[in-house]
């Protein structure tokens, strides 16, 4: 009995018992595409925070406000302290003390509501200077970004984000509007191009004013001097490196700290902000992945289920065989191809329907789904693999058969 | 198919019997069911030749299916020794008897045990597969078989679709395909009205006029009397052993194409 035999005979086994085997083929089917799925939901969510990420810009560090220590050795958590000011991020414009830094943009934002011709609109207000929309690799659609000297004298002016400027006006053509915030009136000079959302904000619904704008007419108090964030751009991934170590130097020395455990800021790469999301995901991804092998197991138990049924059912077909001659491996080899055909026929109907809900579903649930050739082909593995596994006890039973046993049963 | 059988042939048509197809020596059977024991066979002794048509009769529970069982190298014996077609079967292991069964013996059933999904030369060809002849001789080797037992015009058909009598034929086909030194026939026309009875009956009776040897277990004495002898078992025992009125006239005519 050769082979092409073996998978002949094997299939028109599973064929006769078309519901039989369908439902059987069911259990794997839905545990691979679960599987397919998780791993692809994970790799897709992995993409879209790496691509959130990087779309604030290129080579940037970002340092953000830690808390300081206060006097009873209370520490606030990282970016909730108001330990960065501007003054911090002028010294680290200093091409003198901070050579690899190329580019700075300190970030002041606070959530108000905006009022235009009766309709109102709550958005992220972003105090910054001009050198924000190269840091952020950003560009303006119409009109033009604020200036150093609209920063200077503390215009109040406004450039908005491309959705914010749909929501107040209509249209994105907002230039020369006017546009109140907490009350004051502010001239729209310029409406960003679109450049799509990012993990925790809406990157097209933003109100960008000058940075001392914020900090006298918007802010106020003891806040005012505080930015939440500054951008620290390095010409080149190169000095990345460099310009990581003359931050931390440069603000160590400003807020006179001399152990560097105890900085009251924090600076982060895209790098590392990747890595850490990407970490958080993986977990998930795992987690996820073990809940669908679970239910391959499921599967699995299935198939030995009905092989065992199928075994009993063909007691006499497996003592005429071996009557005829059928060695014990040759009887052996028939069930475990059976198992093995239920296994790969679940494994490639649960590949189809896993990439045709990847497919589908990111339009739903709004995730992406990437679909990794690898994890496809190893998951119809697996599906074989478990097919065979959990059909070696029912074949070795079926091998082990006596002839004359099997052949009273009928 | 093997050289025995082939050789077997050729010393039928001449009456000489060098070395005896089954040679059964003080056969014991013992089955064991807790602390209960029991004898099924108690010390057998038969010998049947090449050529030899043979009814093992007797009544239910005489141990003439446990008989069967061990002639056929279905289950293997307690004590003593079974040599068939020259080979001693004792203390082989389950694929070497498969194998033997394989080559020395086609199996006719009472429930015939065709394969419903296989065509009917398919089903002849079985054995073939699983002694590796390749595909094309074998569906040749098939066809041959089932036009020998008339049924040449039938080779696709399905066993559903073939009436108990030609099922039972294509059993039979199924059990010379290999060219087998005997033909083991348990209750062949337990299933089969008297028209189908009487139709494979005589399709024995060409097979042992073409030389075949052929061991027929049956408890009908009509069965039984178409065959040259009848081996009477009782209580795990051969009772009686002679030939029947047909064996007498062959004997006497010293010719195997009487019919």
């Amino acid at each position: 009995m050769n082979w092409n035999e073996t998978l002949q005979t094997s299939w028109s086994a599973v064929k006769s018992h078309t519901m039989r085997s369908l439902l059987t083929v069911l259990g794997i089917l839905i545990g691979i595409a679960a599987v397919i799925l998780t791993v692809g939901l994970g790799l897709g969510t992995q993409k879209d925070v790496s691509e959130q990420i990087s779309s604030l810009g290129s080579n940037l560090l970002i340092v953000s406000p830690g808390s300081s220590t206060s006097s009873d050795g209370a520490r606030g958590g990282f970016g909730t302290g108001t330990t960065l000011t501007r003054a911090d991020a002028e010294a680290l414009a200093s091409p003198v003390s901070a050579p690899d830094i190329a580019a700075v943009a300190a970030e002041k934002s606070t959530s108000l509501v905006l009022e235009a011709n009766g309709t109102n609109w709550t958005t992220t207000v972003t105090g910054t200077t001009e050198s924000w929309l190269e840091v952020r690799s950003r560009e303006v659609a119409y009109g033009e970004f604020i200036t150093e000297e609209q920063d200077a004298e503390g215009a109040a002016v406004v450039v908005l984000g491309s959705e914010t400027a749909e929501e107040l006006f209509g249209t994105p053509r907002a230039v020369g509007s006017t546009v109140s915030i907490d009350g004051k009136t502010f001239e729209v000079v310029g409406v960003l191009a679109s450049a799509g959302s990012d993990s925790s904000s809406n990157l097209d619904d933003v109100a960008i004013v000058p940075l001392s704008t914020v900090a006298n007419q918007l802010v106020g108090g003891t806040d005012s001097r505080s930015v939440s964030t500054i951008y620290l751009q390095a010409a080149q991934a190169s000095q990345l490196s460099a310009a990581y170590q003359e931050a931390t130097q440069l603000l160590l020395n400003l807020h006179g700290i001399t152990n560097a455990d105890s900085a009251d800021f924090s600076i982060d790469s895209q790098d590392a902000l990747v890595s850490t999301a990407t970490s958080v995901y993986q977990t998930l991804t795992v987690l996820l992945t073990g809940i669908a092998a679970l239910s391959l197991l499921v599967g699995g138990i299935g198939v030995m289920n009905i092989m065992l049924v199928s075994v009993t059912e063909r007691t006499g077909e497996i003592g005429l065989r071996k009557a005829l001659g059928a060695p014990g491996w040759a009887i052996r080899r028939q069930f475990l191809t059976e198992a093995g055909i239920l296994g790969l026929t679940g494994g490639l109907a649960g590949a189809l329907l896993g990439i045709g809900a990847a497919l589908l579903l990111p339009g739903i649930i709004g995730s992406s789904i990437v679909v990794s050739p690898v994890a496809v082909a190893l998951s119809i593995a697996v599906a074989v693999g478990i097919g065979l596994t959990f059909g070696v006890y029912p074949a070795t039973r079926a091998a082990k058969l006596a002839p004359i046993d099997a052949l009273r049963s009928e | 198919m093997s050289a025995a059988g082939t050789a077997g042939s050729v010393a039928a048509a001449d009456g000489s019997t060098p070395c005896p197809v089954i040679e059964l020596r003080d056969a014991r059977k013992t089955y064991r069911s807790g602390e209960i024991e029991f004898e099924a066979l108690r010390g057998v002794d038969l010998s049947v030749h090449q050529g030899e048509y043979v009814a093992i009769m007797g009544p239910s529970g005489s141990g003439k299916s446990t008989l069967m069982h061990a002639l056929g190298c279905l289950d293997t014996l307690s004590g003593g020794s079974y040599r068939l077609d020259g080979v001693d079967v004792e203390d082989r292991g389950d694929d070497e008897l498969a194998d033997i069964r394989n080559r020395k013996i086609g199996f006719v059933f009472q429930q015939f045990h065709l394969l419903p999904e296989l065509s009917a030369w398919e089903n002849v060809a079985l054995p073939l597969m699983y002694a590796r002849v390749p595909l094309a001789e074998r569906r040749e080797r098939a066809a041959l078989a089932l036009t020998k037992v008339g049924l040449g015009d039938r080779l696709e058909n399905r066993p559903g679709e073939l009436s108990g009598g030609q099922q039972q034929r294509v059993a039979v086909a199924r059990a010379l395909v290999t060219e087998p030194t005997m033909v083991l026939a348990d209750e062949p026309t337990g299933n089969l009205d008297t028209v189908s009875t009487n139709d494979v009956l005589g399709l024995f009776d060409e097979l042992n006029a073409q030389g075949r040897t052929i061991v027929l277990i049956t408890h009908e004495h009509d069965v039984g009397e178409r065959a040259q002898r009848i081996v009477w078992v009782k209580d795990g025992v051969v009772e009686r052993d002679r030939p029947t009125a047909r064996g007498e006239a062959t004997a006497a005519l010293s010719s195997g194409g009487a019919e």
